[in-house]
């Protein structure tokens, strides 16, 4: 591989200066599956075997006939596997992770894993008496007003366990509101953008309603006139993600939900990308009657892979009936659940929330303050307009839709003009930035924009962190012109396990499982 | 601006009659025969008369061909023509590479009007050696030759003559007109002419479409299925993708000639424009059309049998426009494009319009 030289300038040749492109190997374990590791009788810990006869006290049903077909292992080589694992990878901790696409992870602060390892919060279990639970409850109840504050909403709910389940919550709501108006068969339509978020239509889709999406006008915007030929008396929602996923803020927002509210549906406002607005724009200022956010991405709680993340509804008080139940009450003395809501969409998780993830986030807020949030805001966007620049200088990319504007906290970038000069796909470019300790992937539903990038820097990085990423960009996009050979071939000094997508097509050879990838592709 | 015209006179005769091209003189004697009528010059003339409009002051002449190849059309649209190449009776397509080559050298802009095939006789004729504009008259347009109308295409002349549009080489592409009548779609590029860069004026080139994606498929047929009530009729445009809607709901058919279904079964196949008309006209009927992939054209391109008076019989509430999300991601926000040939029914159909994209799917996308 090559690299760039290190060039030292006089005044600082004491200290060399980091290199533009560093010197990057990755371990490479060829590490065979845990099933594949195993050795018949050997295990990590001994498991006591029961105290009392379960013969008689478990139904037939619910025991095992076979013993489970588990792997045999050591402790020690399931540390080792694992770590080997570890090593194989690029995680948030380790690189500059601006490349999520929409779904870029801020720094988690390790302080708040501390508190959520507190016993005080690791040990408390969700039936427990809610006397019991104060402070947990304080928290919650804490977090719902400082969110109900961030977006100008009157009540909040934590219980959704992600943020396409807070959307389809709001969508619930939207359902149980025009159900309780005698509406909902009349008003079966939501409406959408192709740059929102994609989980709105999907949402809407899963709740019933029929989707019309709107794309962008000529100059790139959300198109107004679009909006207006298809409202009607058939509309409920307009379910909309503002600044879109092009980082595109839409500047007629007022009027998008004036044009909703005289069509009598519901404006519903994904915040997915709120991190460039925080203090700075309310939903509820801008006339939204519902929003949602997602606690990972803007307020710093890990993702979790569509685990257990944790979401947030929003609503105005004419909304209010419909959250689910339980809510979290304070009388003045003591906080409680309230499970006596009628109108209530019901239980959207069992329990209240991912508890976790509410005290992280909650931390979060709390050690920045309202000035702090707004700077959180600031920062993103000034990071994400430093890192434009930049980009926009390498040969080869643009930034499609409303061209020659800024954006907010993230651009959704083509590389379409080099895929069209060099054959280089932008696949590949984000497999060779691997070979630099770096990485994109191509979270870009839908696939609208050719060839498409999206970076989202957030208020995380610095400016050398993104000096970093503009050169290892740049470096790549000079070899695609110069040697494509070297990106179309990479990776070459990191270890990217290149999947078969074509047996991800269909249910018939998908295999997420031992078991499965055993029936499917050994043909056992 | 010096500015020369060639018509290619047959252009287009095979459109509406259902012949998917009208290269040859067997398959040009067969449209007459079969009642086809010229209307190469006619929307020359329609181009002329907007550009007209368009230039400030007296227009100077403009060079062209005699009778059908060029002057006619300029007289028809009220200016003068100056002479510089008289063709033999009837014209052949080496009438039109003569004439283009005696037209190059005296012209800034050389605007021809017909096809694909006129296009490539300019490309043997000129090459690079002139800038070059397609007034759209023909049956397969595929290359990135040509202004999206007559009207556009008048526009983007007028846009160049005020000296502000760039040249950009596009590519002229072409169908083998044997294979489709065969069932089969082949397209080839035959190399580029220099033409002004005035987009949504000028037509963008076909890409070659991709397999249909088949859940998309069931969805939108499944969609169009709810939309009409059974004993309708339901006419589909050709293309990959209405004919996958036909085998979706239980009809196999060609996949170039416009055809119809009643119930999921095919009650007429590759329909020239008269005999649809009548079809239309006897009950209540559905259109469906899906657009060029790439290129955006929802009508006058490839289906001209989906004539202005099939559109009318049926109402326009009753065209169902479809495609998959994947299709309209293609054409990068592009509007999609009609040129029915009828200028009022081109205005009605203009401004937002639902796709249907999949069941309870649908996009709002704009139509110029």
């Amino acid at each position: 591989m090559r690299t760039a030289p290190v060039s030292v300038s006089p005044a600082d040749a004491r200290i060399a200066a980091k290199p533009p492109l560093r010197r990057f190997h990755q371990a490479s374990w060829d590490e065979p599956l845990l099933f594949e590791l195993s050795s018949p009788g050997e295990r990590g810990v001994l498991v006591p075997g029961p105290q009392v006869p379960l013969d008689d006290s478990l139904p037939a049903g619910l025991r095992r006939q076979d013993p489970p077909g588990l792997p045999e292992l050591s402790q020690l080589h399931v540390l080792r596997h694992y770590l080997r694992l570890s090593q194989e990878n690029l995680g948030v901790d380790l690189n500059i992770d601006v490349g999520q696409g929409t779904c870029t992870m801020k720094y988690s602060p390790k302080i708040n894993d501390q508190f959520v390892r507190d016993p005080g919060v690791a040990e408390l279990h969700p039936l427990q008496d809610e006397r019991t639970v104060q402070g947990v409850l304080e928290i919650i109840y804490r977090l719902e007003r400082m969110l109900a504050e961030i977006s100008g909403m009157d009540r909040v709910s934590l219980q959704p366990g992600a943020g396409s389940a807070a959307i389809y919550t709001n969508v619930a709501m939207i359902r149980a509101y025009f159900a309780a108006c005698g509406e909902l068969e009349q008003r079966d339509e939501v409406i959408t953008t192709i740059f929102s978020h994609p989980s709105n239509a999907a949402c809407a889709k899963t709740a019933g309603f029929k989707v019309i999406t709107l794309y962008p006008d000529a100059d790139g915007y959300p198109d107004l006139e679009a909006l207006k030929a298809a409202v009607g008396p058939r509309t409920a929602a307009l379910l909309i993600t503002n600044p879109e996923d092009t980082g595109i803020f839409n500047p007629r927002i007022e009027e998008f939900v004036r044009v909703v509210h005289e069509a009598g549906g519901l404006a519903c406002y994904d915040q997915a990308n709120a991190n460039g607005i925080l203090g700075i724009t309310r939903a509820r200022d801008a006339g939204f009657d519902l929003c949602h956010f997602n606690l990972h991405k803007t307020f710093s709680t890990p993702h979790a892979c569509g685990g257990p993340a944790a979401g947030a509804c929003g609503v105005s008080e004419a909304l209010a009936p419909y959250l689910p139940r339980p809510t979290v009450e304070f009388d003045g003395g003591s906080y409680w659940l309230n499970d006596d809501r009628p109108a209530s969409v019901g239980k959207i998780r069992p329990f209240y929330g991912v508890i976790p993830n509410l005290v992280r986030a909650y931390a979060w807020i709390m050690s920045l303050g309202a000035e702090g949030l707004r700077e959180v805001a600031e920062i993103a966007v000034l990071n994400n307009n430093y890192l434009m620049k930049k980009v926009l200088e390498i040969r080869g990319v643009s930034a499609p839709y409303a061209e020659g504007r800024r954006r907010i906290e993230q651009v959704r970038y083509s590389w379409a003009e080099l895929a069209e000069d060099t054959g280089v796909h932008s696949e590949d470019i984000g497999v060779r930035a691997a070979d630099f300790g770096t990485h994109y992937w191509t979270s870009h539903h839908p696939f609208v924009v050719p060839e498409p990038m999206t970076l989202e820097p957030t208020e995380s990085y610095s400016r050398a962190d993104l000096d970093e990423y503009a050169a290892i960009l740049a470096e790549v996009a000079r070899e695609a012109y110069e040697d494509a050979e070297v990106v179309r071939t990479a990776p070459h000094n990191s270890t990217v396990h290149r999947v078969r997508p074509d047996t991800l097509d269909s249910p018939e050879t998908w295999a997420v499982t031992w078991r499965a990838y055993r029936r499917k592709i050994l043909g056992e | 601006m010096r500015l020369g015209l060639v018509v290619n006179p047959v252009a287009g005769l095979g459109g509406r009659v259902g012949l998917k091209g009208s290269d040859g003189e067997a398959v040009q004697a067969r449209a007459l025969a079969m009642g086809a009528r010229p209307r190469a010059s006619e929307r020359a003339a329609l181009a002329l008369t907007e550009l007209r409009s368009r230039l400030p002051g007296d227009a100077p002449p403009i060079l062209t061909a005699g009778g059908p190849m060029g002057a006619d059309a300029v007289r028809a649209a009220g200016l003068r023509p100056e002479i510089v190449y008289k063709p033999r009776r009837p014209t052949t397509p080496a009438d039109t590479v003569a004439a283009a080559k005696t037209l190059a050298p005296l012209v800034d802009l050389l605007v021809f009007a017909g096809g694909d095939g006129t296009a490539r006789d300019l490309l043997d004729a000129v090459g690079s050696s002139v800038p070059v504009l397609g007034v759209p008259t023909g049956v397969k347009m595929h290359s990135a030759v040509f202004g999206v109308s007559p009207r556009l295409a008048a526009e983007a002349v007028a846009v160049m003559a005020a000296r502000r549009a760039r040249l950009i080489d596009a590519e002229v592409m072409d169908l083998d007109e044997e294979a489709v009548r065969e069932g089969r779609v082949t397209a080839r590029l035959h190399g580029h002419l220099r033409v002004p860069d005035v987009p949504v004026r000028i037509q963008q080139r076909k890409t070659g479409s991709s397999a249909p994606d088949p859940a998309a498929i069931n969805g939108i047929a499944a969609e169009v299925a709810s939309r009409l009530p059974g004993p309708d009729l339901l006419v589909l445009g050709p293309g990959g993708t209405t004919r996958a809607i036909a085998s979706a709901l239980g009809a196999d058919v060609p996949v170039m000639g416009v055809n119809a279904l009643r119930a999921g079964t095919a009650v007429a196949t590759d329909l020239p424009a008269d005999r649809l008309t009548e079809l239309v006209r006897s009950g209540p009927s559905w259109i469906a059309v899906t657009p060029i992939g790439g290129q955006g054209f929802l009508l006058g391109r490839g289906n001209q049998q989906i004539s202005p008076e099939v559109l009318r019989a049926a109402g326009p509430d009753r065209l169902l426009i479809v495609a998959t999300e994947a299709k309209l991601a293609e054409l990068g926000g592009r509007p999609l494009l009609v040129d029915t040939g009828d200028d009022g029914l081109d205005r009605e159909l203009a401004g937002h319009r639902p796709v249907i994209t999949g069941r309870g799917r649908s996009t709002m996308y704009p139509i110029h």
